[in-house]
């Protein structure tokens, strides 16, 4: 297989705190690798550790094949797009890009054609000369990728460049980067502690959680089967139970209410349901679902995202199920009973 | 409306004040002194012959290029021993001990100048501390002559001057973020260049603000020059002394001060202009 990045056990201890523990994986040629997680799982040092701005406590990171123990930011194939870009005020649109061809000592023709086709590539033709304090929030995320991309970089860093952004800019770029990516088909290392950005954009997903790597996958299977508690959780919408017992294939939540789930050689200690996976008023003769008797207790209107938060009769628990906004469920009340169903296999169980 | 309009001139009265009866009185006193000639019969009339008198004795024009030099030299002696430590308290440092370490370096400020200047009197006269020193370990057998030279007056010119040079310069680095360093050195420059294009750029305005602080303040002082300096060492604020309290000669002081004036601010003009720097810029 052909690696561009490989990791292996690599390890960052602050002092007594190990911010990257032990990790390992392996980056795809041309891909959109995303790491998700919250603030402080130690995604930033891990990208720190591959730019070369921290050095490794234990273990070793190669790209194309070769460590870079020891090798400074400035001699390494990546380049990397900072939180806050990083763009040089003194200087114009242009002049930010062609600095690290400069840096090469290149023929002013080259770098004046490499740095005029890259712009071109990201859409500031015409933009040349200004500064970028008179950019735009989205102009100056082209400019930052741009600065970065014409140096052809083996891989390409991204540490939470959208964060700044406005909403509507943000959905906006999600979809610019992705498509910039395959069309120049570098790699892309993502970092990010927004789901939907890793979602929409990445061929896989590593979610980390305090120092190491919890699930590694493509984004659908992420969603459809997380394989820890944490990334259930972390990842999506969903709605977590305490499992209080698991006899003869039936759990018991905390809260006493009771469910059917076959098959599992584990005891389990947390149930995770997604919103979607509800089936409301199911048809009768519907089999192999689990029917659970709701109230509405209200209703969450977010246009496509709609749902009902609904009390669990017998186990006093809420629970939000997502509403479809069609006519179907239109006349849908606070305080209205309810029947839900679910599908033994979206009951997802966790031994942690 | 009423309100405010009386206390805005509430709080600018003491402001105008200040610099009418501190700044543009005395200076306007001044310009008028300095055309104003005595002839023999003892008659004040208008004349531009104490300005001619600075053009007449060759040791005037000497102190004035010489006093111009060496306040360039200091300044530019002030950013290069200044800039690391700046860098230093900035970013290398925690915060924690760099707001501890600033204090240190302001503590030599509240002693004044004319006792910081003894103090380098005590350091580098012929018995003085770094004689004695490089005597008993052997370096040198015969005393080194430090003190009243231009060499001694520079240093006291340096250290009473420094940490005007510090301070704007701090402030243009803690305003620049550290991201700029790394995306610089991630795109593959050295360190050099990224002192050169990134961090000394960035900076400029500080530099430039600190730099005609203490350019102004060089080429106007007084103390370190006269007590450090030697019989050479000639400032041209001694001619300047020397004109209204040695000869009583205020019409050519004036002129003279006058003289001093516009060379500094000349100086300061041609440095903001090559630097590319605006007046208003800076001074903020």
């Amino acid at each position: 297989m052909n690696y561009v990045l490989e990791i292996k056990n690599l390890t960052k201890k602050f002092g007594n705190f190990t911010a990257v523990d032990s990790v390992s994986f392996n980056v795809e040629d041309g891909g959109f690798f995303s790491i998700l997680g919250g603030s402080g799982c130690g995604k930033t040092t891990l990208l720190r550790m591959i730019s070369g701005f921290e050095e490794e406590t234990a273990g070793d990171l190669l790209i194309r094949g070769e460590s870079m123990k020891g090798i400074p930011p400035e001699r390494r194939p990546v380049n990397i797009v900072f939180q806050n870009l990083a763009l040089f005020p003194m200087m114009n649109v242009e002049k930010n890009v062609a600095f690290g061809l400069q840096r090469q000592r290149l023929p002013k023709s080259e770098v004046q054609s490499r740095v005029n086709e890259m712009l071109e590539r990201v859409g500031l033709v015409g933009f040349e000369k200004k500064k970028v304090t008179e950019l735009s929030g989205g102009q100056r995320q082209r400019v930052a990728i741009a600065r970065s991309l014409v140096l052809k970089p083996e891989i390409l860093l991204l540490d939470e460049p959208l964060g700044a952004l406005d909403r509507k800019l943000r959905e906006h770029m999600k979809v610019e980067l992705k498509v910039l990516q395959k069309e120049i088909g570098t790699t892309f290392i993502y970092i990010t502690h927004d789901q939907s950005e890793a979602l929409v954009m990445s061929d896989t997903v590593a979610v980390m959680n305090e120092g190491r790597f919890e699930q590694i996958d493509t984004p659908k299977c992420l969603y459809k089967n997380p394989e820890t508690s944490f990334v259930a959780g972390f990842v999506g919408e969903s709605n977590e139970f305490d499992i209080s017992s698991y006899v003869n294939g039936k759990l018991t939540t905390s809260k006493g209410c009771i469910l059917a789930k076959q098959k599992l050689d584990f005891q389990p200690k947390k149930l995770f349901i997604r919103p979607e996976a509800f089936i409301l008023n199911p048809a009768a003769d519907l089999s192999g679902i689990e029917r659970i008797e709701m109230q509405v207790k209200s209703i969450l209107f977010d246009g496509s995202n709609t749902k009902i938060a609904a009390i669990i009769k017998s186990g006093h628990q809420e629970v939000l199920i997502s509403l479809p906004q069609n006519a179907q469920f239109e006349d849908l009340r606070e305080g209205d009973d309810i029947q839900v169903g679910v599908h033994q296999d979206d009951l997802k169980c966790y031994k942690d | 409306m009423k309100k405010s309009n009386s206390t805005f001139y509430l709080l600018i009265t003491p402001v105008l004040l200040w610099l009418l009866a501190l700044i543009v009185i005395p200076h306007l006193d001044m310009l008028f002194r300095s055309f104003r000639f005595e002839t023999d019969d003892g008659l004040w009339v208008f004349s531009l012959n104490n300005y001619l008198a600075f053009f007449e004795d060759s040791i005037y024009w000497f102190t004035f290029v010489q006093t111009a030099l060496y306040s360039i030299g200091v300044t530019i002696l002030a950013f290069v021993v200044t800039f690391p430590v700046a860098f230093f308290l900035t970013k290398v440092v925690g915060k924690r001990y760099s707001s501890f370490m600033t204090l240190l370096l302001l503590i030599p400020i509240w002693i004044g100048e004319l006792v910081t200047v003894y103090g380098w009197m005590i350091l580098l006269r012929d018995n003085g501390v770094i004689n004695s020193f490089l005597l008993k370990i052997g370096v040198i057998d015969t005393p080194v002559e430090m003190l009243f030279t231009n060499f001694s007056m520079t240093i006291g010119l340096l250290y009473i001057s420094m940490l005007f040079m510090i301070v704007p310069m701090m402030s243009a680095l803690e305003s620049m973020d550290d991201s700029l360093i790394e995306a610089a050195s991630d795109l593959g420059a050295s360190k050099w260049t990224i002192f050169r294009q990134i961090v000394i750029p960035y900076t400029t305005p500080g530099i430039v603000s600190g730099g005609i602080i203490v350019f102004m303040l060089v080429i106007g002082d007084y103390v370190a020059p006269n007590i450090l300096g030697g019989k050479s060492s000639l400032w041209f604020t001694e001619q300047i002394y020397n004109k209204f309290l040695a000869t009583f000669n205020w019409s050519e002081g004036a002129a003279f001060g006058f003289l001093l004036l516009l060379l500094s601010s000349s100086i300061v003009w041609v440095a903001l202009k090559l630097s590319g720097q605006k007046l208003d810029k800076v001074g903020s």
